[in-house]
């Protein structure tokens, strides 16, 4: 009688889950999130808190660093980039496999922070793209869990065939670079 | 009460002072650049003064001097507490110093920065390279006329 039972949970019962692959593929990447932590700076105090007990990024699957790139889902640039550090910081993130993201974590590494000078990067995104960008000198943990929220967010409606459209930026600028 | 030092010095090497001055206690001696040496090692030797610490050496960009570096000296004696500061102009056409390295170790990676920062090189250095910018950099990026927004990227484009 009624809607309810003409459907295919008729059939089914209770006994099946109903979903899309794209979606629990999402949903097992967002709280499975291994990061990979490149701490150059100031901003690395405020991610050891976060990243400590005390706030429990547990929470959220993505206490478990790895400090192998190819292991790694998700890139944390806490910190001030130099231009002698940039190379590093584009080898670590070819070395990821995809599916990959970034945050970039506090002013410095967004913008350059207050560092307008011959040897800091205005910002990580001309060289790598960026997921997240976390405000702050250095951001409150809140404002870090809350990015990690955003990301997961973003993971979970990320379109299969999106990830293969992202920018490849910096690819030109070293032609014969080794990682070409 | 560093005072002591600087009396010292001014009597032990008259003609090589450029000036000298003391104030609340910043004893300071401007001394031609060929002394150096002579110098820090009379205040090393010394058994009086026992000036046992390099505390930091440093360079000053005057643009407008005719001798545009200023080289800066800070000694300290652990045993008397005895404080004093050593400079010496160096030009740019001539941008040569005597390095501290035979006399005091700790003067290798200062002398390095400075050579780094600002051009100023050190005859007798051990590995007179870059410290802290990267090889493929051009030019002295704490000289005042180095253009402060100036990037030389090894990647990624150029601002
Ligand atoms: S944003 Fe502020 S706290 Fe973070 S690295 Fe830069 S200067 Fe340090």
């Amino acid at each position: 009688m009624g809607v309810k039972n003409t459907g295919i949970e008729n059939i089914l019962g209770e006994s099946v889950v109903l979903t899309r692959a794209e979606s629990i593929l999402n949903w097992a990447r967002k709280w499975s999130l291994f990061q990979f932590p490149f701490v150059t700076a100031c901003c690395g105090m405020e991610f050891m808190s976060v990243y400590g007990p005390h706030y429990d990024a547990a929470r959220f699957g993505a206490e478990y660093p790895r400090f192998s790139p190819r292991q790694a889902d998700l890139l944390f640039v806490v910190g001030t980039i130099s231009h002698k550090q940039l190379p590093i910081l584009k080898n670590v993130y070819d070395q990821m496999s995809d599916p990959k993201w970034v945050i970039s974590f506090g002013a410095c590494a967004s913008s350059g922070g207050f560092y307008n000078n011959y040897a800091t990067v205005q910002g990580i995104d001309t060289v790598i793209p960026v997921d997240v960008y976390i405000p702050g000198c250095p951001p409150r943990p809140e404002a870090i869990m809350d990015a990690i929220i955003k990301l997961q967010d973003k993971i979970q409606h990320e379109k299969y065939q999106s990830r293969k459209s992202y920018p490849d930026l910096g690819k030109n600028n070293k032609p014969g670079g080794e990682n070409e | 009460m560093s005072k002591i030092v600087l009396d010292k010095v001014l009597r032990k090497f008259p003609d090589d002072i450029i000036d000298s001055h003391s104030y609340v206690g910043n004893e300071t001696v401007i001394i031609k650049k060929e002394a150096l040496l002579k110098v820090c090692s009379f205040l090393k030797d010394n058994r009086q003064l026992m000036i046992d610490m390099l505390v930091d050496l440093t360079c000053v960009d005057y643009p407008q001097e005719t001798e545009r570096f200023m080289m800066v000296y800070h000694f300290y004696s652990t045993e008397n507490k005895y404080r004093i500061r050593i400079k010496a102009p160096v030009s740019e056409e001539e941008p040569f110093i005597d390095s501290l390295t035979s006399i005091w170790k700790n003067a290798n990676w200062p002398e390095r920065e400075v050579y780094d920062m600002y051009g100023v090189k050190f005859n007798d250095h051990p590995d007179l390279t870059r410290i802290l910018m990267y090889e493929e950099f051009e030019g002295h990026p704490l000289r005042k006329d180095y253009p402060i927004t100036k990037r030389q990227p090894i990647v990624g484009p150029l601002n």
